[in-house]
């Protein structure tokens, strides 16, 4: 009896693994990607290596003043003299600890919720969206329980900046499903009432928003009565990003397939309990995308405050470069700005994508 | 200065006056001492004028005003709290009560003084537009700039201004406009326009910027009239005289040697009539104004005689190294020039 046996197999071709293999499929799988290599390769050959030269090897990192820095390349020394005033403003220096402490308790405070087998989670997260902000306020800006005022004037950079983006999505976030909901709602009333202020609001860019608020509200009000600056840009921001956020859930609402609706009325749910077991859990998992792009977009544009006067981050780094011993720094404060905004919106992006992964239940191509 | 077309504050001005009114004489003071404080409207930074130091501190000649109208109020130069305000925001700032002054860089003239509802007290700065050149050019006055490129900010009176001065000399030139000083500043440098145009108090501060600031010049000539002063709202004529005179005591303390270092020794020992007057040794002229005796003693002591603060913010002890030209006192030619305290 003849018994077979099986040859080895044989090696790929040489040319199509490892890194020549990669490089063929992924750059030069033909004359146009070819093409398009060398001139990407060259674009980067361009740009890169001055600005590692800029930013690293020419620049000055130790020092005090601007005559410090010599060396021809970026000067870090201004973000490091400045970098308290980037961070926290006006805020009091001897007071900054409020801020840190109000940070480490949103860290502390939010840490079990990303706990798996945390047990009772949606009580815990509904204390904490109910306490925190409270307690925020008291550290920030204090005026009772022993605490001194900080008024909001004094707040400033990065952490106005955050105080803006994280008001802006608690308060557009819960607004927006309630408008999304509206908008499909079959009372009349209410649908119109709804879909006249998500078009209101989607209508009118958000500088104008910020302006009026600032420029044109304190001609209405009675003379001596000055609404808090921050409080009336804080509003603005809400209503306006509840407005995307409101169509972003209705793209998801709107997916829900009719049976869904149909099978959980048949379950004699009602309209609340339908929305809130059935519909939105699935809803709102479709469209972490555009959430989470809406909130992105939200958190950069914190920064036009700037036109209302308001000192957040980039307003501060701004402010900064007009002090005259620090002439001309100005290059160094926007590389600076846009590093920090990168890190929290790449950040944010990030936890969108575990998120969704983690959310998946078949959705995945 | 900077100034947007103030179409719009006159729109909300109209609104202001039929809402609330004038403000009444009196109030102003009345409620700054009641709060403790003076609030004042000021530059979101602007260097030498307004801008705040690594400690958070707000220096500058705008700031200086304000600290001279707390000291003269209530003796004490730190009783401010400063709201920094945009171009486009300070005239409602002001007319809506959220500040008592606005020392804010801003020019005086005829439609804001009279159509806003607001007055301007005095000139703390005369400033004016001018043009920054490269030594290489070889230029050393504006007339010589025919054909030339020119560097502009844009939504400001310097393209007006510009464009007549050119016009009026027959001259041709080829305006690049820029949204930031920082661009323009970088544009200069990068060859790509001859000249910078801008109000003669920021080109030196632009010059700064450059990484040769030894290799460019302000050129002589000043295109354009901007005196720059504190403004307050209409109607409440004692606070007006306040701050109008906490400025004319600064200018009246340089004129008469009268400094930080020596104002008490003055105020106690001098023969000088016009500085016992000055600084209260002599009559009550501040009860005239309703501030304290020692009203000016305390500007000289805690802000310093106009010369101190020019030279200190924007003069030879800054950075910016503005000479003082027309801001020099009246009898040196320049054009500061207070009334007597008599």
């Amino acid at each position: 009896m003849q018994i077979h046996t099986f040859k080895p197999d044989l090696p790929p071709p040489a040319l199509s693994v490892g890194v020549i293999g990669w490089l063929r499929a992924n750059l030069f799988s033909s004359w146009f990607n070819s093409l398009l290599t060398l001139f990407a390769a060259y674009l980067v050959w361009l740009i890169v290596p001055p600005l590692i030269q800029w930013a690293l090897i020419d620049a000055d990192w130790v020092g005090t003043t601007r005559a410090d820095c010599t060396s021809g390349g970026a000067c870090w020394v201004f973000v490091q003299q400045r970098f308290g005033q980037f961070m926290y403003g006006f805020y009091p220096t001897e007071l900054r600890w409020r801020v840190d402490l109000t940070l480490w308790l949103a860290i502390i405070g939010a840490a079990p919720l990303f706990v798996p087998q945390m047990p009772r989670k949606a009580l815990y997260g509904l204390g904490f969206l109910v306490i925190y902000p409270l307690l925020a306020y008291w550290l920030l800006h204090g005026g009772f329980f022993g605490l001194s005022t900080v008024s909001t004037s004094q707040w400033g950079g990065l952490m106005l900046t955050l105080v803006i983006a994280a008001v802006g999505i608690a308060g557009a976030l819960p607004l927006g499903i309630m408008l999304a909901l509206g908008r499909r709602s079959d009372l009349p009333a209410i649908r119109v009432i709804c879909v006249t202020f998500i078009e209101f609001w989607r209508g009118v860019p958000l500088i104008t928003v910020l302006f009026m608020s600032s420029v044109m509200l304190p001609l209405f009000l009675p003379e001596g009565m000055s609404f808090d600056k921050l409080m009336r840009a804080l509003i603005g921001v809400i209503l306006f990003q509840s407005a995307y956020i409101a169509e972003v859930v209705r793209g998801g609402l709107q997916a829900i397939p009719k049976g869904q609706y149909e099978a959980a009325a048949a379950m004699g749910l009602g309209y609340w309990r339908m929305m809130g077991l059935v519909i939105l859990p699935q809803a709102l998992k479709l469209v972490i995308p555009g959430i989470v792009n809406t909130f992105i977009a939200l958190f950069k544009d914190t920064s036009l405050v700037i036109i209302i006067g308001l000192f957040d981050l980039l307003n501060s780094i701004k402010q900064a470069t007009t002090d005259p011993a620090w002439l001309g720094m100005a290059t160094e404060g926007y590389v600076f700005a846009a590093l920090v905004f990168w890190i929290f919106c790449f950040g944010m992006s990030r936890y969108s994508l575990h998120l969704e992964r983690k959310l998946d239940t078949g959705h995945k191509r | 200065m900077k100034m947007v077309k103030s179409t719009l504050a006159m729109l909300t001005t109209a609104a202001v006056l039929g809402v609330s009114g004038f403000a009444q004489a009196g109030a102003t003071l009345d409620a700054v001492q009641k709060k403790g404080f003076v609030q004042c409207g000021i530059s979101d930074g602007l260097p030498g004028f307004s801008y705040a130091d690594e400690k958070g501190n707000y220096l500058g000649l705008d700031v200086d005003v304000c600290r001279a109208v707390a000291a003269a109020v209530f003796g004490d130069a730190t009783k401010v709290k400063y709201s920094p305000l945009t171009a486009k925001e300070r005239f409602t700032a002001l007319q809506s009560g959220e500040v008592d002054i606005l020392s804010r860089n801003t020019t005086w003239t005829s439609s804001r003084d009279a159509a806003l509802g607001l007055n301007f007290t005095g000139t703390n700065y005369y400033d004016g537009q001018g043009f920054l050149v490269n030594k290489k050019l070889g230029v050393s006055s504006a007339k010589e700039l025919d054909g030339a490129t020119v560097c502009i900010q844009a939504g400001t009176t310097t393209e007006l201004n510009l464009s007549d001065y050119f016009r009026a000399n027959g001259l041709k030139y080829t305006p690049i406009t820029y949204d930031t000083s920082d661009e323009s500043a970088k544009s200069v440098e990068a060859g790509r326009c001859d000249v910078l145009t801008s109000d003669q108090s920021q080109l030196y501060a632009q010059r700064i910027k450059l990484a040769n600031p030894d290799e460019y010049v302000v050129l002589p000539e000043v295109i354009s009239k901007e005196p720059l002063g504190p403004v307050v709202r209409q109607g409440d004529e004692e606070w007006f005289d306040i701050v109008r005179w906490s400025l004319f005591a600064m200018v009246n303390a340089e004129e008469l040697g009268v400094d930080s270092k020596n104002v008490e020794e003055q105020a106690k020992s001098t023969k000088n009539p016009d500085v016992a007057r000055l600084l209260g040794a002599e009559g009550e002229f501040g009860k005239d104004l309703k501030l304290p005796k020692d009203w000016a003693v305390q500007i000289v002591k805690q802000v310093g005689n106009y010369g101190e603060s020019f030279e200190r913010n924007v003069g030879a002890g800054s950075e910016l190294k503005i000479e003082r030209g027309l801001n020099a006192l009246w009898n040196k030619g320049g054009l500061q020039y207070a009334p007597p305290v008599r």
